[in-house]
């Protein structure tokens, strides 16, 4: 088995796992009708792009393996999501800058991701780009509403972007994975994707009136397993079936 | 948050050549708001290829006590409907 492969898909994948399982717990609790669904739509986008992630990786592992275990019986540290996308819905302001923060880097990857040697991986970033596009102007939109809105929602914008600015270069570490997918032509180089990242988020915040946030040391390890004491909490809701009823099908 | 946000009645074509109809009505702060709200709401499962907004204030409807001067008139003209034509065999798809 294609030990770098598997490992690559799971980077890939954990993102988009992790997020949309922290956007599904605001199911029925968004601020509006509106809202609530737009934000789990973009939940069900994600899971729906994990599937099929996680779908090539069982077939690379082989045996017994399923979309299902790889999801759920795998252990906090096999977890290689960014730190990021496990960061807590704290109020909307968070929900939305964690997404805004997450959906331009992920526009860049997948629109690099399309153009894979890996036929499935391109294929699944061709269909997950317009999604990704989608949730860009979502976020990006309200990133400039809450910025140029009221004293309160400038103050809780600027305040959440304080907060996760600190997990932003993680997404541009090469893992061992990483640098092997990519001199084979499969994976990203996500280095690459670095500069225009942060042009884009200058020229958003610029717009919404916040800040671009002053960072000394970044926060990194999710890629490494190592992760938030957020991650345990989700992973213990999200596994809970599997782990209580070990198999169980529905 | 929601109840400082106007009402928008949301129009959507489902086909390209059909006209757009009523989908129904949701709360947004402005009409781009309104067109990606009505994106999440009425076409998550593929019933549109283009959606129209328009702010409900915007709408002057008839009012329903005056139902019966504006609609009961129309009620017995049934010769107003092309009812009355013998259609030739030839023409078929009528």
């Amino acid at each position: 088995m294609n030990k770098n492969l598997y490992n690559y898909i799971l980077g890939v994948a954990d993102n988009s796992l992790i997020l949309g399982q922290r956007l599904g717990e605001l199911c029925g609790h968004g601020p509006s009708l509106e809202t609530d669904i737009a934000l789990t739509n973009i939940s069900l986008d994600l899971l729906g792009q994990v599937r099929g992630y996680y779908q090539y990786a069982a077939k690379i592992l082989g045996g017994n393996a399923s979309e299902d275990t790889i999801a759920f019986i795998r252990k906090e540290r096999d977890y290689k999501n960014v730190l990021l996308v496990e960061q807590p819905n704290t109020d909307f302001a968070y929900v939305i800058a964690r997404q805004f923060l997450f959906d331009v880097y992920h526009v860049l990857f997948l629109d690099q991701l399309q153009h894979s040697r890996d036929l499935t991986l391109s294929a699944i970033a061709k269909k997950s780009l317009k999604e990704a596009l989608y949730h860009k102007r979502f976020s990006s939109d309200w990133i400039k509403r809450l910025g140029d809105g009221t004293d309160e929602s400038h103050s809780r914008i600027q305040n959440a972007m304080n907060d996760l600015w600190v997990f932003t270069n993680e997404l541009f570490q090469l893992t061992e994975a990483d640098k092997e997918m990519l001199n084979e032509g499969i994976g990203v180089d996500v280095t690459q994707l670095k500069a225009d990242y942060y042009n884009q988020l200058n020229d958003v915040l610029n717009e919404a009136t916040i800040e671009i946030p002053e960072v000394k040391f970044f926060q990194k390890g999710g890629k490494e397993g190592v992760h938030t004491e957020h991650m345990g909490y989700i992973l213990a809701e999200m596994q809970y079936m599997q782990r209580a009823y070990p198999n169980m099908e529905w | 948050m929601k109840k400082n946000w106007p009402l928008w009645e949301v129009f959507v074509r489902s086909k390209n050549g059909l006209e757009h109809r009523h989908f129904g009505s949701l709360h947004a702060a402005d009409a781009e708001m309104a067109l990606e709200n009505a994106r999440d709401v009425y076409t998550r499962r593929n019933e549109g290829v283009s959606i129209w907004v328009v702010e409900s204030k915007h709408i002057t409807a008839s009012n329903p006590e005056h139902n019966g001067e504006m609609f009961e008139p129309a009620q017995d003209k049934v010769y107003r409907h092309p009812t009355f034509y013998k259609v030739p065999d030839e023409v078929k798809h009528m």
